[in-house]
């Protein structure tokens, strides 16, 4: 074993699928440079280039604009971490309510139904607006009237409803002969949850989760029309000064920007988790 | 003796720094039945997986009649369409009926008529003794139906040579038999198979050639009358003889 040398075969091999690896990359290059190119040229000797290049792509507008954007961005980042920790958390336990059988917990099961269903087909908007102005109207005592928190709650409400039913879809994704195994062991209905279906169950859902989270993310920016400056809301105060879009602009890619790691973050970490359990093979 | 349809020379395999095939030689002859035999994780499965080009080899090559599969160049479509596979788990897709698990490949992949691939997908069941099952879902039929099946589907696109991954294992006892009597249905058609199996009284009885594998490497090949009747190496007297012992519990 220790002995092993590799074959002239084996290394012709390996030299051939290098100088593909190295063509294909090539090809890519090319084609990909292409494409911008030509995007780029079409775009630039259109007729109103010049007047858009100065409303829309400003440098000294976004060096202008850039950090009271970035401050308010710090807004929708809290709020897109604090939210989304609630809206993971709120939804598993809606789930795990909608999965529970036997006629006990038909109350249960049937308060989460409904949220479910109120809450998913109610327009986000009219959710935030009934928290902002009409919670305070209330004028309960103790009840906070501040709107980055009542659109934060907006928020959860909507979504938690969303992310619910991602994770009933994963829960019952798990082929039931799992759940049969593992109450054989004499595994209670929770243990077998918590220990052999929802493990499997939230590696499949990783990837729409991450859609609702990045959804979630633009969506933060809602609790302006209430107030709060979050990044477009920044972004609106400086064009209402201006007159110049720019800085629109910027907004938009740093919202980009901000999802992009997360994204690729989760592809690896779904990657791994495949790579650990699969047969593998090149198919 | 006529050309080998399959060929192996030195192929190796590794998992990470697990050595799964070290130095593997094969010969198929057209028309006869080589069989694998040996312990679970020996490597006879990534054998097969190998010349079905579902695993690349690290080193060596196969070649399929007189193509070397293993070169990088070679499209893997193509080989695979040449070769039939059973697997272990029957691997029939849920969402189609018998007839359409069949058909798939000859319709979408070897551009056969649709009238013409159910026309043949039918004849085949019927000579398997699964006529009245063309419709329905594979869910609702027993291990061994689902299995037949799947040879089925492996037959339909007449491949030049049948891999047969341990296609019993998974298989209530009484229905291995009706299995193992439609490979010896094919053996007499002279169809050309490599079967990787745990049943020896059936590698005995259909094997031109046994192959013994132990730790990625061949030990011993020869008749089945010579591997069953007289191994010389340790290993395989040793690993007959545990599988006797267990046979006779």
């Amino acid at each position: 074993m220790s002995s092993y040398v590799k074959s002239e075969r084996q290394l012709a091999r390996e030299r051939y699928r290098r100088s593909r690896a190295i063509r294909s990359a090539g090809i890519a290059g090319t084609s990909s440079l292409i494409v911008v190119v030509a995007l780029v040229v079409g775009i630039v000797s259109s007729p109103g280039w010049q007047r858009v290049h100065e409303t829309f792509f400003s440098w000294k507008y976004a060096k202008e604009a850039f950090p009271s954007i970035l401050e308010g961005l710090w807004l929708n980042v809290r709020l897109l971490f604090f939210c989304g920790l609630v809206i993971l958390a709120f939804g598993l336990v809606l789930a795990l309510m909608r999965s529970l059988r036997g006629p006990v917990f038909f109350p249960l099961r049937a308060l989460a139904t409904i949220y479910t269903d109120l809450f998913r087909g109610l327009p986000v908007i009219i959710t935030l607006l009934l928290m902002v102005y009409g919670v305070p109207a209330l004028r309960l005592s103790g009840v906070t009237n501040d709107p980055i928190y009542l659109g934060g709650a907006a928020l959860v409400l909507t979504y938690s409803a969303y992310v619910a039913e991602v994770f009933r879809a994963g829960i019952e994704s798990v082929h039931p002969s799992q759940r049969a195994a593992a109450r054989s062991l004499g595994l209670s209905w929770r243990l077998t949850m918590r220990y052999v279906v929802l493990p499997q169950a939230v590696r499949r859902v990783v990837p729409p989760l991450l859609n609702d989270m990045v959804s979630l993310q633009k969506d933060t920016g809602l609790v302006s029309i209430a107030g709060a400056v979050d990044a477009v809301y920044a972004a609106q105060i400086y064009t209402g000064q201006t007159f110049n879009y720019t800085s629109y602009v910027v907004a938009g890619l740093v919202f980009v920007v901000l999802t992009i790691p997360m994204t690729r973050l989760t592809d690896w970490v779904t990657a791994r988790m495949n790579r650990r359990q699969s047969q593998g093979g090149v198919v | 003796m006529s050309t080998a349809v399959l060929r192996a020379e030195s192929v190796r395999k590794v998992f990470g720094s697990h050595v799964v095939l070290d130095d593997v030689d094969l010969e198929v002859p057209a028309h006869t039945v080589t069989v694998l035999i040996g312990a679970s994780g020996s490597g006879k499965s990534t054998l097969l997986r190998c010349a079905n080009l579902l695993e690349t080899v690290d080193d060596g090559a196969i070649w399929l009649e007189d193509r070397e599969i293993t070169d990088p160049r070679e499209n893997a479509d193509r080989v695979r369409q040449r070769i039939g596979v059973v697997f272990q788990a029957y691997n029939l897709f849920p969402h189609l009926s018998v007839l359409e698990n069949i058909t798939l490949a000859p319709r979408r992949v070897h551009g056969v008529a649709r009238r013409e691939a159910e026309d043949r997908a039918r004849a085949l069941l019927d000579r398997l003794g699964l006529a009245g099952k063309a419709d329905d879902y594979p869910d609702r039929l027993s291990g061994g139906q689902q299995q037949r099946v799947a040879i089925v589907r492996a037959l339909a696109t007449d491949p030049k040579l049948l891999l047969l991954d341990e296609i019993t294992a998974a298989l209530d006892p009484e229905l291995v038999g009706e299995v193992l009597e439609v490979v010896r249905s094919l053996k007499e058609d002279g169809m050309t198979m490599v079967i990787a199996t745990h049943e020896m009284g059936f590698a005995r009885e259909v094997a031109d050639q046994v192959c013994f594998l132990a730790d990625g490497r061949v030990h011993e090949r020869g008749t089945a009358a010579e591997i069953f009747g007289a191994p010389q190496e340790p290993r395989t007297q040793q690993f007959l003889r545990r599988i006797t012992e267990a046979h006779r519990l």
